[in-house]
């Protein structure tokens, strides 16, 4: 009651306007390109969801997506947890090493992908028998973990630090090894933090366009599509697949979210 | 039995230094000291959550010093409870049935009766009040049958009315197995109420080791007495209760309190030092108890003075310098001691 009457404070005015302005230019860019080609040629989307090459590329961007995120996860949590947990010599200068790929510029790290892992590379080359990097799924799988990963072990490291560790000592004393604490009473309390992370990282995966593009063209994901299509046939050959690009990944993660949303319930606040 | 010997543990800014212990079987121990005195700390080493830098613990004769938690068979309560958000009660007093592989839900079901949470085993820890997480979180530390109970301040986080029940709770789970059980408090009164005997620890170290009443009637130094001094409890059988007004004997004599409990009942009557009336002459007055006694011990307290006085049981007051000023009080001096019926808590 109090609240309603009271006049709000200016500079609150002055920050609600600056956090419309930010919303807007994210909902007007995306919603115009949308809007717009729902409005001017529904045909051209009809049309590129039906084609195969435009099936292909988006199902192998969120394919590839998928399993970059089961070994971010593989490798991200040891790592989460060790952070959230443990004081070590150096500890700030590892995490500042594991945050690294979010600030190299994406085709850099393309480059240097493709320095380890193409035919010559230092493990490209002892490998090449086995498993091929360049222009080849493994290539866009190990572009997108590099990428993506930090954004999982930095919030799973967030879910870790949440939970008091006193819960794990109460489960060892109670007969668990390590490994049941972990498994039974860790990990479920962290499970929405996972799921975040995962999200945030699977989304981070299938955006990821400048590391990709380097170490494999071919075959191609959905964002080099939309670009070949772009230098080949330009705007209003490539919009279409944008669109659709757009439209399904929304679709997902409107959908994990909402699912994920009654997680809520192990946390502490 | 339980043996600590030399035990060392730097933590931070703090540290644990030369615990020496030896808690005996069916023993109900209490560390006592003020907050920061790494009680705790030296709770979770027993536990083997943390290792010691040097010393050596054995329990029962096995040197346990190495060995990680889920291989000593000890119970560990936090003040907390800790008890698992995600997992409802049944889950929660069934994880170290579980962790063994044992699936015995006949066991479960008789300990929650026992602790009086059957209706209770399909909640959320969530969901429930102080008093019966505590109870939940002891039934599923009882369940695994543990050689030792450790208890990290249990009552503190509860209710007046809670704690009592919960410690003749306690007590009860104490005398029903030859448990031995370390509790941790910075709580006199508990300690003296609960234990057989007490350690007193501070900065680190454990300062006292002695049968509960000794490190009340005889501190090693003045810390552990001003720390110490915070409430007279007298142990003692009631001998009537009249529409609430109790009669309790004590050794020498007889005192009254108000309350609930039942003639036949052994209880502890508190009494605050502050509620303490000393005169030098008789007086009447509307207090139950007075008793004649003889000053034997005065000690400085920043404004106020300690005083304690022999009246065949020993009572401590808690008196103002300008008091003690007009009343001429000193060693030896023949005093008069009142307090009200009401002043005093029986538990």
């Amino acid at each position: 009651m109090l609240t309603s009457r009271k006049t709000p404070e200016p500079l609150m005015l002055v920050f609600i306007f600056l956090a419309l302005v930010l919303l807007l230019f994210v909902v007007v860019t995306l919603a115009n390109m949308v809007v717009e080609q729902v409005v001017t040629d529904l045909p051209a989307l009809i049309n590129a969801a039906f084609e195969k090459s435009v099936i292909k590329s988006i199902s192998l961007s969120m394919y590839a997506g998928l399993v970059a995120t089961l070994i971010s996860l593989v490798l991200g949590i040891p790592a989460a947890y060790i952070l959230a947990r443990k004081d070590f010599f150096a500890k700030g200068f590892v995490e500042s090493v594991l945050d690294i790929p979010v600030v190299v510029p994406h085709t850099v790290a393309g480059i240097a992908l493709l320095t380890i892992f193409g035919a010559n590379g230092l493990l490209g080359a002892p490998l090449e028998s086995y498993i091929q990097f360049r222009d080849a799924f493994a290539g866009i799988v190990i572009a997108m973990v590099f990428v993506s990963a930090p954004f999982l072990t930095n919030s799973v490291r967030e879910g870790f630090q949440n939970i008091d560790p006193r819960l794990e000592n109460t489960a060892r004393s109670l007969g668990a090894p390590m490994w049941k604490a972990f498994l039974f009473v860790t990990l479920p309390l962290a499970a929405r933090h996972i799921m975040a992370g995962s999200i945030m990282c699977w989304a981070r995966a299938i955006s990821e366009f400048g590391a990709v593009v380097i170490i494999a063209y071919y075959p191609m994901i959905g964002p080099t599509l939309v670009y070949d299509r772009y230098l080949s046939y330009g705007l209003s050959a490539s919009r279409p697949i944008a669109v659709l690009l757009i439209l399904v990944t929304l679709t997902i993660f409107i959908a994990v979210r909402l699912i994920s949303s009654g997680w809520r319930l192990y946390d502490k606040d | 039995m339980i043996k600590i010997e030399g035990l060392h543990r730097n933590w931070k800014e703090f540290a644990l230094k030369g615990i020496d212990l030896e808690v005996h079987d069916g023993e109900y121990f209490v560390i006592l000291g003020p907050t920061g005195a790494g009680k705790t700390l030296l709770l979770e080493l027993i536990a083997g959550f943390y290792t010691p830098d040097y010393g050596e613990i054995f329990i029962n004769e096995k040197n346990v010093t190495v060995l990680p938690p889920e291989k000593r068979n000890i119970g560990f309560v936090y003040q907390d409870y800790s008890l698992f958000p995600h997992m409802d009660v049944r889950k929660n007093i069934e994880f170290g049935l579980h962790m063994r592989g044992i699936r015995d839900l006949g066991k479960v079901e008789k300990m929650a009766g026992n602790l009086n949470i059957s209706h209770l085993l399909h909640r959320y820890p969530l969901t429930l009040s102080g008093g019966e997480q505590q109870r939940v979180a002891l039934a599923r530390v009882l369940l695994i049958e543990p050689d030792v109970l450790l208890l990290d301040e249990p009552l503190s986080a509860l209710d007046p009315g809670t704690q009592d029940t919960t410690r003749r709770l306690l007590k009860k789970i104490h005398n029903m197995s030859d448990l031995i059980v370390i509790h941790v408090t910075h709580n006199q009164t508990e300690a003296q109420i609960l234990a057989d005997r007490i350690a007193v620890m501070m900065d680190g170290r454990i300062v006292q080791v002695a049968a509960a009443n000794d490190v009340f009637d005889r501190p090693l130094n003045d810390r552990i007495a001003h720390f110490m001094g915070v409430e007279n409890v007298l142990k003692g059988t009631v001998t009537s209760n009249i529409e609430g007004l109790t009669s309790i004997a004590l050794d020498s004599c007889e005192i009254e309190a108000v309350s609930g409990c039942a003639t036949g009942e052994t209880v502890h009557a508190c009494l605050r030092p502050e509620n303490v009336t000393i005169s030098v002459v008789p007086v009447k007055s509307s207090a139950r108890n007075v008793f004649e006694g003889v000053v034997i011990e005065i000690e400085p307290m920043g404004a106020l003075l300690r005083v304690k006085v022999n009246c065949g049981f020993v009572v401590h007051a808690l008196i103002t310098k300008q008091s003690a000023l007009d009343l001429g009080l000193e060693l030896g001096r023949h005093v008069t001691v009142s307090f009200k019926a009401t002043a005093v808590h029986v538990v």
